[in-house]
């Protein structure tokens, strides 16, 4: 029976990575589902949803080549998730300021208690080594409505952090 | 009145170019009011061009009336659309009917200028902008068998970060 499986991959960045990790997965018979990549201080860091009908351990070994080859750390879940489940963020959210300690968590608390479902997260630390900024974007669902994530946010502005919310308002045609 | 099927992508109709339309008879009026029906049987539908239900005829409809805080023109039926001035340019989320479970960002014209023909044959113009601007330019695209995913661009950044800095 086909089963979902989450691979998660980490290593040094190099070029070819996702070809020769693609490519093990397609050899050994795999159909790769939703995946996202992205390039973090360096790293090289996947994860994608692969389907197959085997164990976690299996797929571990179908990838053990390339990792090996590639200096790459292979982690393997099954996990319960289905493709076609995409939920559909109606509000976008930019952070920044000077870089500091907490302000994800000073930022999400605010907004999860105001009724905010984080779809997507991407944040960066740019500027200068002595005055490192931090810039942070998040979609996701305000379950509460803008208006009421607006409000919680007021309070955050006055502690030198700017926030900027933009509903997204998706077009279906 | 009919809801009409609307074709899925990857369906290789849905790329073809659809023809004008030669005649503002009984036929173009029960067909366009088969198509307003079927573009409000989905969840939050503004907007529905023809060949999305495979007839390849070049007539699209738009109603974004129903948004709060967006300025329209209300209901219209535009046939053989031509868009005579467009400016300026943003970025924003699309979805649509006939490509389920997906959404994302396209660049479309801010203004634009549009000439038409209405279910009489009277010719009209209409000066549209942002959202109204954007589903009329999604659905021409559509007259002319193009989709958004041929117009997509990041999702994850909307401005691509400078390289270097001066």
């Amino acid at each position: 029976m086909k089963k979902w499986f989450m691979v998660t991959v980490v290593g040094k960045d190099r070029p070819g990575i996702v070809a020769h990790i693609s490519e093990a997965l397609y050899q050994g018979g795999c159909q790769l589902g939703e995946a996202s990549m992205m390039r973090l201080g360096g790293n090289f860091t996947i994860m994608l949803m692969v389907e197959h009908d085997t164990e976690a351990k299996t797929l571990s070994e179908l990838l053990e080549a390339p990792a090996d080859a590639l200096g790459l750390r292979i982690h393997v879940d099954e996990i319960e998730g289905h493709l076609h489940e995409h939920l559909f963020p109606d509000v976008s959210v930019m952070v920044h300021g000077a870089d500091r300690l907490g302000i994800v968590a000073q930022v999400t608390h605010v907004l999860a208690e105001a009724g905010l479902n984080i779809l997507d997260l991407e944040s960066d630390v740019a500027g200068t080594e002595q005055e490192p900024i931090y810039i942070m974007h998040v979609e996701g669902v305000a379950a509460k409505g803008i208006e009421t994530l607006e409000l919680a946010l007021d309070s955050l502005v006055t502690e030198g952090i700017e926030v900027r919310l933009t509903p997204i308002d998706t077009m279906i045609a | 009145m009919a809801v009409l099927e609307i074709l899925v992508y990857p369906d290789p109709r849905l790329a073809h170019a659809s023809q004008s339309v030669p005649a503002f008879d009984k036929n173009l009026h029960k067909f366009i009011e088969d198509l307003e029906e079927t573009m409000h049987a989905g969840p939050g539908g503004v907007g529905i061009a023809a060949p999305q239900v495979d007839v390849l005829q070049r007539i699209v409809i738009v109603d974004v009336s129903g948004k709060p805080k967006v300025s329209s023109h209300g209901r219209l039926i535009l046939i053989n659309p031509q868009i005579v001035a467009n400016g300026g340019g943003l970025v924003g989320r699309e979805g649509c009917m006939s490509v389920p479970d997906y959404t994302g960002n396209v660049v479309r014209a801010k203004t634009i200028q549009v000439v038409a023909y209405d279910e009489f044959g009277e010719r009209q113009e209409y000066a549209c902008e942002g959202y109204e601007a954007r589903v009329i330019q999604h659905e021409i695209d559509h007259l002319d068998g193009l989709l958004f995913l041929d117009r997509l661009v990041s999702r994850r950044r909307d401005l691509f970060r400078r390289k270097t800095y001066a």
